[in-house]
């Protein structure tokens, strides 16, 4: 992108005042070439954020910014819904409340080595993944709404984990406000058979290594250690969520006029929070938050299953649980004033700062782990929110390493066998129903991933804590 | 009017990937475009087109109805866990009434890539060209 276009308001903040229909500025959280790196898209969908109506203070794109669907990928926004706000369906995306959570092992590198190939092989048998594959569980329709409405504390209760899993995911596992009746018949039916299931695309399951601390005292009252190994889910709300994306997206983009919101962009459907659209769609996506919370509890009880039978003695703690794609009401400082927003994250993490109230007790003082999942050869890392992440961008950082290359392109460059043989080599091992998904998926794909969290840290968005590197890495 | 040969072809989206349907009716390029929608899972050569499904749509313009038509076969590719190589379309005044044909998903025989999300209104276009041609494509969510 030509950094031209930008007022360069420090080293990694980039602004676009409003012009045009633009209610507020644009603002880019990046390095010069990261941000010279990002496709003009993003520029445009930024601006375009802008233009919506009851938008507060700015649009903002993270340093993982990219092309995406109305928002880009990395973007967030808040909207006051007494300012006429609105909230938007193509602003939280098809794959609502897809997230990463981390378990912590107790377990080192020293341990896994041996049985590292045992070890990938069983959490391949064990995980469905990919095209196709359902869960174990199948469920009716009572089952469902109980789902929908409970979440992670949903699964908790039949078993899949313990209380103090809640305690260490965002919402305490349980999204209030969701309403299933507000979800379509065709979503719960996609979603039936698909409880615990990973999906495909750039969702994984990896075991990881932890390669380097950047702050030792956070690390520490995080309870990651060097050379310690821990478990990275990334996954979503499964078909569920897709349905009531694609659903409330087309609703919202007939429905725009009737309500007066001139959309530059289709993708931007969205409607008044005071409307009853809004409020259906609202109902129904913290449905899928709780969905994607349930699911991710799920596989987080299969992998426990694994590791039982490898390593008796090792207890899974799940560290923290963040979700990517939401929008959600939270209270932030405005003009020296706390007021309620309605915050969309499309491909950006929460990242509360120090003191925060939805934090939990353990961390509170400290602030919200913000996990960044990496790509499957490079590193995921770890970092904490900040009190600075809260007045820059709604307390909100980057989620990922963010593509540089199509799926077209990726399969021109790389062959899936020749990927899994070189990352081999490097220790790393693949598990995958597909080659070609693999080269679709190669880590050459993405943006370096440590010039992504380094914006991140250095533009005060979150502060980083820890690298991981996989030993393992199951693809769907 | 030249004679327009039925194809389908991707196209790049930094993320996820465009699918394009080309052919002499608005139909056919509607049936191209599920072929490309198949080709972004698998192989459809690899698909054996055994079990029939239908499928019909309303929308309010050309272009709802093509996302529809491809989200239509989204959800039965989901719920059905069914891939599809052979299609059918007849459109009379923003309706679609379709047939599809298939077989179940086999990983081992189709090594599906990726399962697709979506059809989005990124890169939505329903036109004729000037010779005649139909082109309908859009942008999958993967």
């Amino acid at each position: 992108m030509d950094t031209s276009l930008f007022i360069r308001q420090s080293e990694y903040e980039w602004r676009i005042d409003p012009t045009g229909k633009m209610r507020v500025p644009a603002i880019i959280y990046a390095s010069e070439a990261l941000l010279r790196e990002m496709d003009h898209k993003v520029y445009e969908q930024i601006t375009n954020v802008a233009t919506l109506p009851g938008i507060e203070k700015a649009a903002y794109a993270m340093p993982d910014a990219h092309w995406g669907y109305g928002f880009p990928i990395g973007g967030v926004a808040a909207f006051d819904a007494d300012r006429g706000g609105v909230i938007s369906a193509g602003g939280v995306g098809f794959d609502i409340s897809c997230g990463v959570r981390n378990l912590l092992t107790g377990l080192t590198v020293a341990d896994i080595i041996p049985v590292q190939k045992k070890l990938a092989d069983a959490l391949y048998d064990k995980i469905p993944a990919g095209v196709g594959s359902t869960g174990y569980l199948s469920l009716n329709s009572t089952e469902m709404d109980a789902m929908l409405s409970g979440g992670a504390r949903w699964a908790v209760e039949r078993g899949y984990g313990t209380t103090e899993d809640l305690e260490h995911t965002e919402e305490h596992g349980c999204m209030a406000g969701a309403q299933p009746a507000q979800v379509s018949d065709h979503a719960k039916k996609r979603q039936r058979d698909e409880m615990g299931t990973l999906g495909s695309g750039n969702h994984y399951l990896e075991i990881q290594r932890v390669a380097e601390i950047f702050d030792e005292n956070t690390a520490n009252a995080f309870g990651v250690h060097m050379d310690n190994i821990v478990v990275s889910i990334h996954c979503g709300s499964r078909g569920l969520g897709h349905q009531i994306g694609t659903e409330f997206l087309r609703t919202m983009a007939i429905a725009a006029a009737e309500y007066g919101i001139d959309l530059p962009d289709r993708e931007l459907a969205c409607a008044p929070i005071h409307s009853s659209l809004g409020q259906d769609y609202l109902g129904a996506m913290r449905a899928a938050i709780n969905c994607a919370l349930a699911n991710r509890q799920i596989i987080t009880h299969l992998v426990r299953q694994v590791f039982a039978a490898l390593f008796p003695q090792a207890e899974l703690k799940l560290l923290y649980d963040v979700s990517h794609n939401t929008c959600k009401v939270e209270e932030h400082i405005i003009n020296g004033a706390p007021k309620r927003l309605y915050i969309h994250r499309k491909g950006a993490t929460r990242a509360f700062g120090p003191g925060h109230p939805d934090i939990p007790q353990a961390f509170r003082a400290i602030g919200q782990p913000v996990l960044i999942g990496g790509t499957m050869g490079t590193s995921s890392y770890i970092l904490v929110g900040t009190s600075e992440g809260m007045a820059r961008s709604f307390g909100s950082a980057c989620h990922g390493a963010g593509r540089s290359m199509s799926r077209h392109q990726a399969t021109r460059q790389w062959w899936g066998h020749t990927l899994v043989d070189e990352l081999a080599h490097q220790g790393i091992l693949i598990r995958s129903p597909s080659l070609r998904g693999i080269a679709e998926e190669a880590p050459g794909a993405y943006k370096d991933v440590s010039a992504v969290v380094d914006a991140a840290d250095q533009g005060k968005l979150a502060r980083k804590v820890a690298k991981l590197v996989p030993l393992i890495c199951i693809k769907g | 009017m030249q004679t327009t040969i039925n194809r389908w072809e991707h196209f790049p989206h930094q993320a996820d990937i465009g699918v394009r349907g080309i052919g002499g009716s608005k139909e056919k390029a509607f049936e191209q475009a599920a072929l490309a929608l198949t080709a972004v899972i698998t192989d459809p050569q690899l698909i054996s087109p055994e079990i029939a499904v239908t499928i019909s749509c309303q929308a309010p313009d050309g272009e709802l109805l093509f996302v529809d038509w491809l989200n239509a076969l989204i959800y039965e590719i989901s719920t059905r866990k069914m891939l599809f190589s052979r299609f059918e379309v007849i459109i009379k005044n923003s309706h679609i009434d379709a047939m599809a044909w298939g077989e179940k998903i086999q990983v081992s025989k189709h090594k599906p890539a990726v399962e697709v999300k979506g059809a989005t209104y990124t890169d939505l276009h329903v036109r004729q060209e000037e010779n005649g041609t139909w082109i309908a494509q859009c942008v999958v969510d993967v």
